[in-house]
């Protein structure tokens, strides 16, 4: 199968990469292919490493946690004016990463789009543990964290609910929906997976665990029928989540009066930050892992260049966003907005501000040329810039903006200390480490689909 | 310990039933505003003056600080317990029970209110203590107190933390180990049995300025036992040139009295009236007076002019000032008195300012002010006396009077020839009663080398510190709240200073100290008192008399006569000072420690010093044409280096210092302080020698390349044309009392909402803040009022540098103009309390809400600490508990907060109440009454303790209220207000006056 790689691949008249899977694979080949990762007694020693990074920073994360919760949110850098930092910026970027999970495994389902089906395995995976680990941040960055609960609707005994106005209660909901929805859309796909590896695996409790999740799936066509109806409603339900969740998570910022948060523009721009980011963190997973696993007859370059387009087209909505906020900040006159434009590209963090203007706008351009776009070390440069990008993007709307507002006896820095980078590497330690056990013991590419997709990429070509 | 209240047998009083009858009649008599506490007190019982003289069973001298709460509450629960005052002495410790049958005038949890007296610079100042069952946990000033009138200085403030130090000594030491009372006494009686065969030639009393003259008659009796004793005196704030200015001028010394109230026109040479002097509380209420403006078209305000090195509060609110070097401004005396038509030698110095001044004051004679600071040389005092007298401000503007000690010396002399005196060996007992002469006096004295020579010394001391160091006994001193004493206040009213609770380490006053000296045993404090009183022979019912001065804080009849003198002419000619060359170093009393004798107090030291806002640290204050030249920033390390003396300090840039002047402030660097001072700024007495006490050339700085951080609660300084501070001049005003409304976006109509405007009526009380910018001198008492009353906690350096400072109200300054003479304006921004709350829309919990008279409350136990709120205020009033700043309380710190408050746990958002405690104090009896709360009735923390009453709360729902009334004035604006906050907290626009033919 890795000699699928070294042939050019067939061009369509557009200039793209045409094939959605390597000419000769069959139904069987699939299966072997995509189970033998788990399977594997011994995975690659790259895994190892991989592995053993994540769990380290886990454990730098578990330390940083245990402090925080011990000793209060000061240990981080935050203060007044700046009383969200890190917390709240890492928040986000991982939600946005979750995005592009979302948007391949339902949006283009719904749209039919056929090169979907090798990536979304993994890529759900990864949005759900993108949402886990933002998920940690809402509850670390409260004072009082072991009373979180309060901020949930439930009837108490004094009749109080949580105050509904406020952005963070509509997070409780778009951040629950989007994770539940995920997890159950993800699981539902995994069902016939699951069923193959238990019937796959030799040792009992092997089987037994996997029997266990598979839920007594047999693969009859009344099963086929439920799964599948329930798998296309599941993916209508989370396809509106993809740009809702991120619109009331802009909502934090926008529904504030802070100047550079208060923007009508935040919700798109930031839905199309996410997809952004969340693409980025695809490849970034995707490129190695087709290496080292030699998946590429699988993950066909069709599939790079396809997302390296969806990169582009998000780039360019959020090129514009950081140019219309600066034309309207000019335009509307409003002198809070003007000194906040000045302050974030010529004051103290405007170092920051053009190093996201590089990272973000300019390094992605080179994504119009196919070249790059189908040239895997290059994707995973310009994916990487990306993703740094992305965060070095909500720190300057968080933090920039709240260092100097409205106030200017008021007005502070921020300095993060660290404890503020240990939560930070600690959670992409947990994600690794959720991630590289995925890989480890769960097919990550969707077997069932990508035997459909056999069967109809044969009708094609015949 | 049988602690069981039930079967405990009630003790049998031995006194007759009290008269009730008799009582009421008495009350009756007294009237008005007393403060009396209890019963037997207004029946006047024998036994009631006994039981106040032993007010708790003996053996309760010793405290420790690990002592239980149960074993607390019952040592002060003793003081009114049990059936029957006069039986109180019969009880024994073991059994007592607080409060089985409580006195009638205690409630638990209703405060009582005591007046005393402070001293502070070695004079009184009337305060009204609060006391929480027995704890004192506030300091109001007192109304009736020519000092105070009411209000109270940052001093005055945080002494009640002084109180609770856990720093404070704890035991008597004899040689650095634990000795008591008696063990001093006989070793005493053994000396003066020594010392009385040479008349006490070797004995010597070093004291600060005594401000009791109780304590001065002992003094006096001391010197009369023994002729050949002294009684030196220092304070290294010295009021020495004062002094010997009006000696100078009226060859006597007199104390002068100034009426701000009636003059129009003021020159202030380098005098910072407003604070650094003994009356300035008072000074200031009566400068406000005078500039406080009232309606357009006719307003009138007084006009100030000042010069001086560095900026000042007083400085910071004139309407020209002249940032020039200290040693230039006697120049500037003389050249303003030669305008004056007094024969001096004359100089051309900043010709234009002071013709200008000159013509001001020629046409506001006898309604003028021209006063002199106490870092001035005699000469200009002198000169300044001159310049009154030609205008005709005596007897107008200008009082004077003697002063408060019947025969004042130069304290420098005085320390100078005790120091002499040590060095050569001829001094064998030398007592000092506080002070701290070995860190602040003269570096060139030597006062630690003299001391060495000394053979017994003795040191009566709140803290042990560089001093005590030297000295074979330490007597723990009783703080003013524990103590029996009196005090002179500047223009001569006497107050009693009595005790609100026993001393908590057993401390003794200094009456006490003395009296051992005199005669063996020596007597209680409450005696000595007393009986110096009796012996005045000032009123014909003693007793009545007494008790009437402890309950008002003043005895009447006891301010100073006026005195009718006049200054020679002349008499400031003694040769002209020339100015100094190159660099001068100036050295000034700091805004927040003092001269160092409040070095270990947490909230003085994080309080933000006035227009540098700096915390927990002093600086050289250098100008920003110095910096430039020098090449200096904020926090360089600089070598000062001042005739021979050199020390390190960091730099600090103050726009409107004088160009080359370097300010120093006293009382930073202390080598042996509590856990708050220690490693805090850098000893500027190190470089304060006996030629140059406040001010000198021949300074050199020299950059070492080090830094240091230096931590500042506001590092931004200008408004960015934003709508914060509106400032006009008083013509424009008068040509438009609407002016001001041309300066900003338009106030937003109620209209201009989504919602509802007429959603919630305020029908109810409508509380509102009024602040007026005009009259605000940027004191900050208000900050450390606030401080006290809400439990509000000291963070630390490290944490006001991350910007994590808790206070509630905080006082801003903003720069306007050039950097080296920018105009200063302060501004108190506490919670606004908006009724369109940018802070309620987005807590998730609903832990902020606004209640229905408009108080925008803070819900301590719901708040999750998300932080949002914060984020959305754009006033930046919220504060946040990060990590969990009260802990490790010590059990004493924790007698300090205030009951009525909550004191706050880690996590949790916090920020100013409009004192809701106190709202609610005032609700109960208003209720219980079936009235409404009268205007006047609630006075939030920050408005008692303002001396020039620039904040005033009230109802806005009742017309006649004094906040609706500065509210409908023409100068009145919203912070902000284009944000359509509505806030509750208003301010009133500053105007300044200037001088249209001067151009500064």
């Amino acid at each position: 199968m890795s000699d699928r790689s070294e042939k050019a691949s067939e061009l369509t008249p557009l200039g793209y990469p045409e094939e959605l899977l390597a000419p000769g694979q069959t139904y069987a080949s699939v299966t072997e292919t995509i189970t033998s990762i788990p399977l594997a007694k011994h995975p690659p020693g790259s895994w190892y490493m991989g592995f053993a990074v994540g769990f380290c920073l886990l454990m730098l994360l578990f330390v940083a946690v245990t402090w925080l919760l011990a000793k209060g949110v000061g240990i981080w850098g935050i203060n007044i004016p700046v009383a969200w930092g890190f917390a709240i910026v890492n928040f986000v970027w991982w939600i946005g990463i979750g995005h592009a999970g979302t948007f391949i495994s339902a949006i283009l389902l719904l749209l039919f789009q056929q090169w979907r089906t090798a990536i979304n395995r993994l890529t759900e995976a990864m949005t759900l543990f993108a949402v886990a680990c933002a998920g940690l941040f809402p509850l670390l960055h409260l004072g009082r964290p072991w009373v979180f609960w309060w901020i949930l609707p439930y009837p108490d005994t004094m009749g109080l609910w949580p105050q509904f106005r406020s952005p963070l209660v509509w997070d409780v909901f778009a951040v629950g929906t989007y994770f539940t929805v995920s997890l159950v859309f993800w699981f539902l796909g995994l069902l016939p997976d699951l069923a193959t590896m238990r019937d796959k695996v030799e040792t009992l409790w092997k089987k037994r665990l996997y029997g266990f999740f598979a839920m007594g799936w047999r693969g009859s066509a009344l099963h086929w029928q439920r799964q599948q109806k329930a798998y296309l409603l599941l993916a209508g339900l989370a396809t509106p989540l993809v740009l809702s969740v991120h619109s009331v998570v802009s909502f934090d910022f926008s529904v504030a009066i802070v100047p550079g948060w208060h923007s009508t523009i935040f919700p798109p721009y930031f839905v199309a930050g996410a997809i952004y980011s969340g693409f980025a963190m695809v490849l970034n997973i995707m490129i190695p892992v087709r290496k080292i696993y030699h998946l590429e007859g699988l993950i066909t370059e069709r599939y790079l260049n396809n997302m390296a387009n969806v990169m582009l087209v998000t780039g360019e909505m959020v090129a514009y966003g950081y140019f219309i906020e600066a034309f309207m900040a000019w335009f509307g006159g409003d002198k809070f907005d003007e000194y906040m434009m000045l302050n974030r590209a010529f004051g103290p963090y405007g170092w920051i501000f053009w190093s996201l203007m590089v990272l973000n706008v300019v390094i992605p351009q080179v994504l119009w040329s196919s070249r790059v776009r189908r040239n895997p070390v290059l994707l995973f440069l310009v994916a990487f810039s990306i993703n740094i990008g992305m965060w070095v993007e909500r720190f300057v709307i968080v933090v920039t903006s709240l260092t100097r507002d409205f106030t200017p006896s008021a007005w502070g820095f921020f300095v993060p200390t660290v404890w503020d980078w240990a939560t930070l590497l600690g959670t992409v330690g947990l994600f690794l480490t959720l991630l590289f056990l995925f890989i480890r013991f769960l097919p990550m590419i969707s077997i069932s689909e990508t035997r459909e997709l056999v069967s109809e990429t044969k009708r094609i070509s015949l | 310990m049988n602690c069981d209240p039930y079967k405990r047998k009630p003790a049998q009083p031995k006194e007759p039933r009290l008269d009730l009858a008799q009582i009421r009649a008495r009350l009756a008599e007294l009237g008005g505003k007393q403060y009396w506490r209890c019963l037997e007190e207004i029946a006047g019982t024998d036994s009631f003056a006994d039981f106040v003289h032993r007010e708790f069973p003996a053996g309760v001298s010793e405290w420790r600080d690990d002592i239980s709460r149960r074993h607390f509450v019952r040592i002060m629960g003793a003081s009114f317990a049990l059936a029957g005052l006069g039986a109180c002495t019969k009880q024994p410790v073991e059994k007592i029970v607080p409060y089985v049958k409580q006195p009638p005038e205690v409630t638990p949890g209703k405060a009582l209110y005591f007046a005393t007296a402070m001293t502070f610079g070695g004079f009184g100042l009337g305060v009204i203590a609060t006391s929480h069952e027995g704890r004192p946990t506030k300091i109001e000033g007192n109304p009736d107190h020519p000092a105070s009138l009411g209000a109270t200085s940052v001093f005055a403030q945080a002494s009640v933390l002084d109180l609770y130090d856990p720093d404070r000594s704890q035991a008597l030491l004899h040689g650095g180990e634990p000795s008591n009372w008696e063990a001093f006494l006989s070793a005493m009686n053994t000396e003066m049995a020594v010392q009385k065969m040479t008349q006490g030639a070797k004995v010597r009393i070093l004291t600060q300025s005594v401000a009791s003259p109780t304590l001065r008659s002992q003094l006096q009796a001391l010197l009369t036992a023994w002729p050949a004793a002294k009684w030196c005196q220092w304070d290294p704030i010295t009021r020495d040139n004062v002094r010997e200015g009006a000696r100078l001028a009226f060859g006597q010394i007199v104390e002068t009295h100034y009426q701000f109230d009636k003059a129009d026109m003021i020159v202030a040479l380098d005098s910072d009236f407003l604070f650094t002097h003994p009356a300035s509380l008072r000074y200031a209420r009566q400068f406000a007076d005078r500039r406080r403006v009232k309606q357009g078209g006719t307003a009138t305000m007084n006009r100030m002019y000042a010069a001086e090195p560095t900026p000042s509060m007083t400085g910071v609110m004139a309407d020209h000032r002249l940032p020039i070097a200290a040693s230039e401004i006697e120049a500037l005396a003389r050249a303003l008195a030669a305008e004056m038509g007094i024969a001096t030698a004359a100089s051309d110095a900043h010709a234009a300012w002071v013709r200008a001044a000159a013509t001001d004051l020629h046409q506001h004679a006898g309604k003028s002010i021209v006063i002199a600071g106490e870092g001035q040389p005699a000469s200009v005092h002198a000169l300044a006396h001159q310049i009154n007298e030609s205008l005709g401000n005596i007897g107008r503007t200008i009082v004077y009077t003697l002063v408060i000690e019947p025969s004042p010396v130069s304290q420098l002399d005085s320390l100078r020839a005790l120091t002499n005196d040590m060095k050569s060996g001829s001094v064998d007992l030398l007592v000092m009663l506080a002070g701290n002469p070995v860190f602040d006096a003269p570096a060139d004295l030597d006062f630690a080398g003299a001391l060495e020579k000394v053979r017994t010394c003795v040191r009566l001391g709140a803290d042990e510190n560089e001093t005590s160091r030297y000295c074979h006994w330490h007597i723990p001193a009783a703080h003013y709240l524990e103590s029996w004493s009196d005090a002179l206040a500047f223009d001569g009213t006497a107050s009693i200073v009595q005790p609100l609770l026993e001393p908590l380490y057993g401390g003794k006053t200094a009456h006490e100290v003395i009296d051992a000296l005199l005669r063996q045993p020596g007597g209680d404090a409450y005696d000595i008192v007393r009986a110096y009183w009796a012996s005045r022979n000032l009123f014909p019912d003693f007793e009545k008399s007494w008790r009437q001065a402890l309950s008002d804080g003043v005895l009447p009849h006891t301010v100073l006569p006026v005195s009718p003198v006049t200054p020679a002419a002349g008499a400031a000619n003694p040769n002209p000072a020339q100015a100094a060359q190159g660099l001068e170093l100036v050295f000034r009393p700091d805004p927040a420690t003092w001269d160092g004798s409040f070095n270990n107090n947490g909230w003085l030291q994080e309080l933000a010093r006035p227009i540098t806002k700096l915390t927990w640290d002093n600086a050289a204050l250098i100008s920003p044409v110095l910096a430039e030249r020098e090449r200096l920033q904020d926090g360089d390390v600089i070598e000062l280096n001042f005739r021979n003396r050199t020390v390190s300090a960091p730099v600090c840039i103050v726009p409107g210092q004088a160009e080359n002047s370097v300010t120093v402030h006293l009382g930073y660097g202390r080598e042996r302080t509590g856990r708050v001072g220690a490693g805090a700024g850098f000893n500027a007495y190190a470089l304060r020698a006996s030629d140059a006490l406040w001010h000198g050339g021949g300074l050199q700085i020299r950059k070492t390349g080090a830094t240091y951080p230096l931590s500042m609660t506001q590092k931004y300084h200008r408004m960015e044309g934003r709508d914060i501070i509106r400032v006009g001049l008083l013509d424009e005003f008068n040509a438009n009392p609407r002016f001001i409304d041309a300066l900003a976006e338009p106030r937003p109509g109620k209209e201009e909402t989504l919602y509802n405007p007429k959603e919630f009526q305020y029908r109810g009380y409508k509380w509102g803040m009024s602040i007026d910018l005009n009259v605000c001198i940027g004191c900050n008492a208000c900050t450390i009022a606030c401080q006290a009353e809400n439990n509000i906690p000291v963070v630390g350096k490290d944490q006001v540098a991350r910007g994590r400072d808790m206070q509630w109200i905080r006082v801003d300054s903003y720069f306007r103009g050039s950097l080296d003479a920018p105009e200063i304006d302060h501004q108190p921004v506490p919670c606004m309390h908006c009724e369109n709350a940018p802070c309620e829309l987005v807590c998730p919990v609903g832990a902020t809400m606004t209640d229905d008279e408009g108080l925008n409350v803070q819900v301590y136990n719901r708040c999750i600490g998300t932080r949002y709120c914060s984020n959305n205020c754009p006033y930046k009033v919220r504060r946040f508990n990060f990590l969990e700043f009260n802990a490790g309380m010590t059990l004493v710190q924790k007698m300090m907060k205030n009951p009525d408050v909550t004191v706050r746990s880690r996590g949790v958002m916090e920020k100013c109440t409009y004192c809701t405690q106190r709202i609610n104090a005032a609700r109960i009896p208003a209720e219980e009454a079936d009235r409404k709360i009268r205007d006047g009735e609630i006075v939030t923390a920050c408005q008692a303790a303002c001396p020039t009453g620039a904040i005033v709360f009230g109802d806005l729902n009742d017309p006649d209220s004094r906040v609706s009334k500065l509210k409908a004035q023409p100068l009145d604006y919203w912070m902000l207000g284009e944000l359509n906050t509505r806030p509750r907290t208003s301010y009133l626009a500053k105007l300044r006056n200037p001088n249209p033919e001067l151009k500064s």
